[in-house]
């Protein structure tokens, strides 16, 4: 196991090294002028060439890159060039937002997800599978923003129950950082469970006409103990690895639900900098984002080695 | 039963969630973009603009007619060589750190904004060559040349005065906590989330001042926006055009317009690399024909509902430097075709760059359609604004339909734009007749004067199109019934004094 997870931890520095070179080479792709997008309507050209110089954009790309490099290893992310601010900082501001953002969203879509796909698979081929795919269906077709204006419209405009966007910390109460958020969550969270749904049942289906599962019901097993018990606990496993790759997806930001609800988490974070041409914060937004990606992706192979000892290799 | 008291419940509870602290005397403002640095010297976009009128005080102000007022002076006088501008300053005014303004602030302010690095200012004062202090309460601003609209540069952010205490310990940082002399004084900023102020007590002019807090919520959906207001998550905030009906039937909130100080235009290239020779950016005929074939009221009408006013100079025609000898030319598709003609392209292809802004674009459309009739065979090219900066400022263009957020004396919405060499002179534009009347109105500071200037630039840019001036925009608030006092001023910002809820 210390091999396996040497191996693993060995292949992290390349990725993140591959990864930030690659971001840091699309992002000059992009046409636009960082000074430029700053100076905005007034165009000064000494106010330019000042920007150009003072955040190295006048230096050819390899030796920015290095420049980056040497800022990261020290910890130092860089500053956004539009609000001065350390990118650093930033990220550890709105860090907190989107995990807790995700955590809720993965906690609605396992929520919903689990039981439809535990009930259509023992249902299989009934009008409740049926209904459950449908509504699987209809999850993961719904334009996120849409869902997201029409719950605004209803629970803020028309029943007054939500704010309509926003955030407010847990620090400062709780029981409003969970109506900023329980929105955004349920529009993240349902397209996410529309996939958990149709993972654990077909999941479902594959161990419940395993042999083991004919051998507890022979035992006299109820069926709830079989399904609950017998099935169920081999049939998580690819929903495990699902749910932290979506986990991992939502932490590089919810950028269209994220916009709609105002949530200044990463995502919002992400698309203002790309407009506004704030390289240091895609690169660091990005730079964090891997990692966590790779951290997380990290965690479902070794709980899946945990459990499969074959994979340990 | 039971179930209406769960629903009671939910909505009880719903209602806190909304409440909350948000209470009677905080004013929760909702901005279209989230503000750059809040530093008046390095600033750049108008939404910093709305949070720093709360918080900065200026030499001058504007009032509603856009007439010049004093705030944190009392009076000034031009030197009989029109070389020198001595200003009083009020007295009794201290900065949020309890330090008082006086002269040496106004001299450290000013100078700051023409000197620091990367100071967005300089452009704006350029004219200033010094600032001298006579006592504690006069400053004198020393000029290198005349130049008329001075006063109206320090109504904006070049007249904002700060606390050079502050500024000094905080260096290049001091925008993340803005010290100035304003009504408002700075809590925190959330960045995309939110800027909180909270009431200064020792404002010189606190009587005008009811709010206890004010909550700047960046929020750039303009949907959104609105269901904020009429879920009362915000209770002031610019809307949208086709936002009107919705807030004139709701009976809890009210509306407010202004014309604005800007303008929209077709920024031609005439004279800036390859692509200004085209027949568009050579013959000024085929901009007349272009201009000719546009019907600025409907393009009002079916853009903006009728919301925005056609204008055809770079100030409307409500202002007073408007040149009315020139008003907005009629429609005319036969002097069009007629002009077409004459400079031998009757079907001149185009290119139109326009961002990719579904007003914007609509607007690109509708003058597409339009030419067409003439004969004109435009094509949109729609591009995000970032990238269509630097299209604009390469000269990888032919026309690109373009705003200008304005400014309050007409020199700022003219002479940085068409002057020969100029920085946002985009299409290369080039008339020494035009700079030299345009250097004269500066010189002068009586409005006949200035008009006279004027006029002549007006005959030369409206005959050269280098702009096709279209419309003037409004700007539109849509507010809370419980907001009282508010008061839309022509430069779109919001000043608090005055505003109470109810």
């Amino acid at each position: 196991m210390t091999t396996f997870l040497l191996r693993r931890l060995a292949l992290v520095l390349p990725t993140l090294f591959f990864v930030s070179v690659l971001v840091f080479g699309l992002q000059q792709l992009l046409p636009g002028d960082a000074a430029l997008a700053l100076a905005g309507e007034e165009r000064d050209p000494a106010v330019i060439t000042f920007l150009r110089q003072k955040y190295h954009l006048d230096q050819p790309l390899p030796v920015r890159y290095v420049l980056w490099v040497e800022g990261v290893l020290k910890g130092d992310l860089g500053e956004s060039i539009r609000i001065k601010r350390p990118v650093r900082d930033l990220v550890l501001e709105k860090l907190p937002v989107t995990a807790e953002l995700a955590a809720l969203a993965i906690v609605i879509a396992l929520s919903i997800g689990l039981p439809m796909g535990i009930l259509a698979a023992v249902k299989n081929d009934t009008a409740v599978d049926y209904a459950a795919t449908m509504t699987a269906l209809w999850g993961r077709s719904i334009p996120n923003f849409w869902l997201g204006i029409l719950l605004i419209m209803l629970f803020s405009v028309q029943l007054g129950l939500l704010p309509a966007s926003g955030f407010v910390s847990p620090a400062e109460s709780l029981s409003r950082n969970l109506a900023t958020l329980i929105m955004p969550a349920f529009v993240l969270g349902n397209a996410i469970a529309a996939v958990m749904m149709r993972h654990t049942r077909s999941a479902m289906l594959e161990v419940l006409s395993a042999d083991y599962v004919r051998t507890a019901r022979a035992k006299g097993l109820s069926e709830r103990q079989v399904v609950l018990r017998h099935a169920l606990r081999n049939a998580l496993l690819p929903v495990i690895t699902l749910g932290a790759l979506e986990f991992g997806e939502l932490l590089s930001g919810a950028v269209l639900t994220e916009q709609v609800f105002t949530i200044p988490g990463f995502g919002k974070l992400i698309v203002d900098a790309v407009f506004n041409r704030d390289y240091a914060v895609v690169q660091g937004v990005v730079l964090c984002t891997a990692l966590a990606f790779i951290l997380l992706n990290l965690f479902a192979d070794v709980a899946y080695a945990l459990v499969n000892p074959r994979l340990r290799g | 039963m039971t179930k209406w008291r769960t629903l009671i419940a939910a909505s009880l509870f719903g209602s806190t969630l909304i409440g909350g602290p948000a209470a009677t005397h905080t004013l929760r403002i909702g901005l279209a973009e989230d503000p750059n640095v809040l530093d008046p010297t390095l600033s750049r976009t108008f939404v910093s603009g709305v949070v720093r009128t709360a918080l900065c005080d200026k030499l001058f102000d504007i009032g509603l007619e856009l007439e010049i007022v004093p705030q944190l002076a009392t009076k000034w006088e031009w030197t009989d060589d029109k070389k020198g501008l001595v200003i009083s300053l009020r007295p009794g005014v201290k900065f949020h750190d309890g330090k008082p303004f006086d002269a040496a602030a106004v001299k450290y302010s000013i100078e700051r904004h023409m000197t620091m690095p990367g100071s967005t200012r300089k452009s704006d004062i350029s004219a200033i060559s010094g600032v001298e202090i006579i006592d504690d309460h006069t400053a004198k601003l020393v000029l290198s040349a005349p130049f008329a609209p001075l006063l109206a540069q320090l109504t904006g952010p070049a007249g904002t005065i700060i606390s050079p205490k502050a500024a000094q310990a905080a260096g290049e940082n001091f925008g993340s906590h803005p010290v100035c002399a304003g009504p408002f004084k700075f809590v925190e900023r959330i960045a995309q989330d939110r800027i909180v102020v909270e009431r200064c007590a020792d404002y010189w002019d606190k009587d005008k001042i009811k709010l206890d807090r004010i909550v700047y919520l960046p929020i750039p959906d303009s949907t959104v926006r609105l269901a904020n207001l009429q879920s009362g998550g915000l209770d002031l905030t610019q809307i949208a055009a086709t936002d009107i009906d919705t807030v004139r039937n709701d009976p809890h909130l009210r509306l407010a317009a202004v014309n604005g100080i800007g303008y929209s235009g077709i920024t031609m290239n005439v004279a800036n690399g390859e692509r200004s020779k085209s027949p568009l950016g050579r013959d000024a005929r085929v901009r007349q024909a272009l201009e000719l074939s546009i019907d600025r009221e409907a393009l009002n009408q079916v853009v903006f509902n009728g919301e925005n006013q056609p204008g055809n100079q770079w100030v409307s025609p409500g202002n007073p430097y408007y040149i009315k000898e020139r008003p907005i030319p009629a429609r005319d598709l036969a002097k069009a075709k007629a002009l077409l003609a004459a400079a031998s392209v009757p079907n001149p292809v185009m290119t139109m760059t326009a961002t990719n802004n579904p007003v914007v674009i609509q607007t690109a459309q509708v003058i597409q359609a339009m030419a067409k009739e003439s004969g004109f065979d435009i094509r949109i090219q729609a591009t995000e604004f970032a990238s269509a900066l630097q299209l604009a400022a390469r000269g990888d263009f032919e026309a690109f339909l373009l705003g200008w957020t304005g400014r309050i004396d007409p020199d700022g919405n003219i002479y940085n734009l068409v002057t020969c060499n100029s920085p946002f002179n985009d299409g290369h534009y080039c008339s020494t007749e035009v700079d030299r009347e345009l250097n004269a109105a500066r010189a002068v500071d009586a409005r006949t004067e200035r008009l006279a200037h004027y006029r002549i630039v007006a005959q030369h840019i409206l005959q050269d199109l280098p702009i096709i001036y279209l419309y003037h925009q409004k700007w539109l608030y849509a507010f809370s019934a419980r907001l009282s006092g508010f008061a839309p001023y022509p430069d779109g910002l919001i000043r608090p004094q005055r505003l109470g809820l109810d």
